[in-house]
């Protein structure tokens, strides 16, 4: 019923992105409108075991139970489609249908018509639908449970009974023979994954935080077994397999937030999964994967179309919108013998391009390797607890060493296995389990925080290297703008209302904002739009133009007795001439979001001063600058540009945050040392990025640094508690007074202190 | 004593039970849309398809 209600409220309203209960902010960004041209997805149907057409696609906007039922009932009525899903953790959804039944296009356009933009996903890039090594992790954890349980039950048993004395020896020898049964084939078979980890780094000469947890998980084993044969009372199997329980739980965790980076990493991938119309010889027009265009191909660009690939314009005239490569957000007029950029969208007229570079050598794919480098670079960044491991695994150690060494020294040779056992001791006693959930604990705390406020972190370690950032650099347009002009002139409704009817025939940027001023109303017949130019009708038996002033009002002069010209003040202007009244100038700026000012400020007092860096014209940045309240500006920056500005700060010792929503950005958000951008980003700058906010406001991200900061505290204190627990409990080790008892106790209230201190951070005021 | 040889070996299988179906649940991938199976609770399988109810 209440999904019924939710998938109600959202087709009220029509064709707007996102969700459609409400609960999420919709996407900031215009929607494109040229799905129609770029998105049929038959180059990436395949036929599945069963006989079925497949088809998966990333959906983007999805986010609660109303879009799960709007979107599978809506493709479920489509006649021909058998199966729907969508997975809503990974934003992926599978769609069966008879072969030939039904047209793959059908299936977007339905998804488009219900409010959600859609991209196929290219079964040759996109990697495996099933995450296996979290499913292995998770069979680890469910042994490693099952273990810990059982062999629990039998200890509290032991302890109990054991130390009231109404348990005899031969009845405690039992209980460890079971244990041990249980307890042997089940650790070695959950502590698979460390015993990896650590023979990997081992064999490549290094240590890992995985040695002492290998190593102590075979000693305690070896000694227990021992222990019991021998009928003595140091039998750890309870330990190993509580261990191996609490550190598994941290391992999973930290894996859902790698699998989580490398998804979206994934849709950078998705970004070249688009098809083309490729011109035949005899003219006809063949569908194609960007991935199959030979060199020298050409291709039939539609208005709305992006360029697939590198190329040069053989025939036709029309305006590009470069933003996804240059960040600038005025279209550009392109003629033939131009260069088009593989991501240039098309917007007016048809051209037909010759491929001058495959998909894999074009600028996207050149783009996504800038990315992959900045991300391997960033890497090798250490983390807080593998530097605290880094220290931790040789002082246990030699410990252990001395221990044994000074057990067998005091008591001679003859008591070695009292020696060996203490030495075991010492290694289970500082096993790194509290640290283990140290940082993850944490994590999916804080993260979880900042979702519910609508910020998405991507990678596990972005906290920690947002909470030390303390230089903020910003991209202009549509990170501190929102990306979209907005009419700032001032007009009378009835000269407003006629210019909207010629402009609603157009995809022009600024026809649109004119429109979007003007609110809904009807669009003028028989107009045609002149590329480059503007557009004309007749209405009334009268011509009327809107357009560039060479086209529309070439004989104006500045009328309005506003003396200054559309670029110094950093706006775009357009022309309206009815051939009555005198020429009407409607001026167009990219507005500001609108807390960016006191975003700014908040940064600053965060320390973090701010600066702007953006490919756009002088006097457009000047003029946001100091909207926004930021003394320090660059303009007119390559994306090129834009990484050595970050590399300059870096050098000087900074940490920069790199906030920015263009493709163009997204190599230097991926050289920063830690970046965010708006939800309204392209997919492939968001996967480029540490943290996605979404919605309008720019204090998400002094909002984010906060919690941030938070969850650092939290982390060094979660550290700092399993040093001081160690610190107290390993003299008590080494003097041999640890029983299973207590190393059971202590392991498991350090885990617990830890995961509690976590929590904390969902209580703190930010 | 003789309680012993009953209750443990019932106590391990119910264990071994436990654990059986969570490979089964961990298998036929109830864990692989954790988000999406709490939003579905909220949706009626014997609802009217959209086109009839509207």
């Amino acid at each position: 019923m209440v999904a019924l209600v939710l998938s109600d409220a959202g087709a009220d309203k029509g064709g707007k992105a996102g969700c459609p209960s409400g609960l999420a902010p919709t996407s900031t960004a215009p929607r494109s409108d040229h799905q129609e041209g770029m998105a049929d997805p038959a180059p990436f149907v395949r036929i599945d075991t069963s006989g079925a057409a497949v088809l998966e696609l990333s959906v983007k906007g999805a986010k609660c139970a109303g879009c799960i039922g709007k979107i599978e009932r809506g493709l479920l009525s489509v006649p021909g489609v058998t199966d729907a899903r969508l997975n809503l953790s990974t934003q992926r959804l599978s769609v069966k249908w008879t072969p030939g039944a039904v047209q793959p296009r059908t299936i977007t356009q339905t998804l488009d018509r219900l409010g959600y933009e859609a991209r196929p996903f290219d079964p040759v890039a996109g990697a495996r639908a099933v995450d296996e090594e979290g499913r292995f992790l998770l069979r680890c954890l469910g042994v490693a449970a099952f273990a810990s349980m059982n062999v629990m039950l039998l200890s509290v048993g032991v302890w109990a009974g054991f130390g009231t004395g109404d348990m005899g020896e031969g009845t405690r020898t039992l209980f460890y023979l079971i244990s041990g049964v249980i307890a042997i084939p089940c650790a070695l078979y959950a502590a698979r994954p460390f015993f990896r980890s650590a023979w990997a780094a081992l064999s490549k000469g290094r240590a890992n935080m995985d040695v002492p947890i290998s190593l102590a998980v075979v000693l305690t084993l070896a000694v227990s077994i021992l222990e019991t044969l021998m009928q003595g009372e140091h039998a750890y199997f309870d330990g190993v397999s509580m261990l191996l329980f609490l550190l598994l739980i941290g391992r999973y965790l930290d894996h859902l937030f790698r699998e989580r980076a490398r998804t979206a990493a994934k849709e950078l991938l998705a970004l070249t999964a688009i098809s083309a119309q490729r011109l035949m010889r005899d003219g006809g027009v063949e569908l194609v994967s960007a991935r199959d265009i030979a060199v020298d191909d050409r291709i039939l660009l539609s208005p709305g179309d992006r360029a697939p690939v590198d190329g040069v314009i053989e025939t036709g005239a029309s305006e590009v919108d470069r933003s996804l490569v240059t960040g600038e957000s005025a279209p550009v007029a392109a003629r033939a013998g131009d260069v088009m950029h593989a991501g240039v969208v098309n917007l007016t007229r048809p051209l037909t391009l010759r491929a001058s570079a495959t998909a894999d050598a074009s600028l996207v794919a050149e783009l996504a390797r800038l990315i992959e480098a900045g991300e391997q670079n960033r890497g090798a960044q250490m983390r807080l607890v593998d530097r605290a491991v880094k220290y931790y695994v040789p002082i246990v150690h030699t410990l252990a060493a001395l221990t044994f060494a000074g057990w067998m020294i005091a008591l001679g040779l003859d008591h070695w296995r009292i020696a060996l056992m203490n030495a075991a001791a010492v290694l289970i006693i500082t096993c790194p389990c509290a640290l283990g959930l140290a940082s993850p604990a944490v994590q999916v705390v804080a993260t979880g925080k900042l979702f519910k406020r609508g910020v998405l972190v991507r990678s596990g370690d972005a906290l920690e290297r947002l909470a030390v950032a303390d230089t903020v650099t910003l991209d202009k347009t549509g990170t501190l703008t929102l990306g979209r002009p907005k009419l700032v002139s001032t007009h009378s409704a009835q000269a407003l209302a006629s210019a909207a009817r010629l402009a609603r025939i157009s995809r022009h940027p600024l026809s649109r904002a004119l429109v979007e001023a003007a609110g809904p109303g009807e669009a003028a017949k028989d107009a045609r739009e002149y590329p480059g130019e503007g557009v004309e009708a007749v209405i009334n038996g009268r011509t009327v133009r809107l357009g560039r002033r060479a086209f529309a009002a070439p004989q104006a002069s500045v009328c309005d007795g506003d003396q200054v010209s559309a670029e110094a003040i950093g706006a775009s202007e357009i022309w309206f001439c009815d051939g009555v009244s005198a020429p009407e100038r409607f001026l167009f700026r990219d507005g500001l979001r609108p807390d960016a000012a006191e975003a700014v400020k908040r940064l600053e007092a965060l320390g973090l001063p701010a600066m702007l860096l953006s490919g756009d014209q002088p006097a457009a940045v000047e003029a946001a600058a100091r909207e926004a309240g930021m003394t320090r500006f660059f303009a007119a920056l390559s994306p090129g540009d834009k990484i050595d500005r970050l590399k300059a700060l870096s050098a000087a010792g900074k940490r920069p945050l790199m906030v920015g929503d263009g493709l163009n950005d997204a190599a230097a958000l991926a050289s920063a040392h830690v970046s965010a951008a708006p939800g309204g980003a392209v997919d492939a700058t968001q996967a480029a990025a540490d943290l996605v906010f979404q919605g309008e406001k720019l204090s998400a991200v002094p909002d984010a640094i906060i919690v941030a900061r938070q969850a650092r505290r939290r982390v060094i204190e979660n550290i700092g508690f399993s040093m001081v627990y160690n610190v107290l409990a390993v003299p008590a080790a080494m003097a041999g007074f640890i029983t299973p008892l207590i190393a059971a106790l202590a392991m498991a209230g350090s885990s617990l202190a830890v995961t509690l201190n976590a929590l904390r951070i969902r209580e703190e005021r930010s | 004593m003789t309680a012993l040889a009953i209750l443990i070996p019932a106590a391990l299988s119910l264990g071994a039970l436990a654990l059986i179906a969570f490979m089964f649940t961990l298998r036929a991938g109830q864990y692989e849309d954790i988000e999406g199976t709490a939003a579905r609770i909220l949706l009626d399988d014997d609802d009217a398809p959209p086109a009839s109810r509207s």
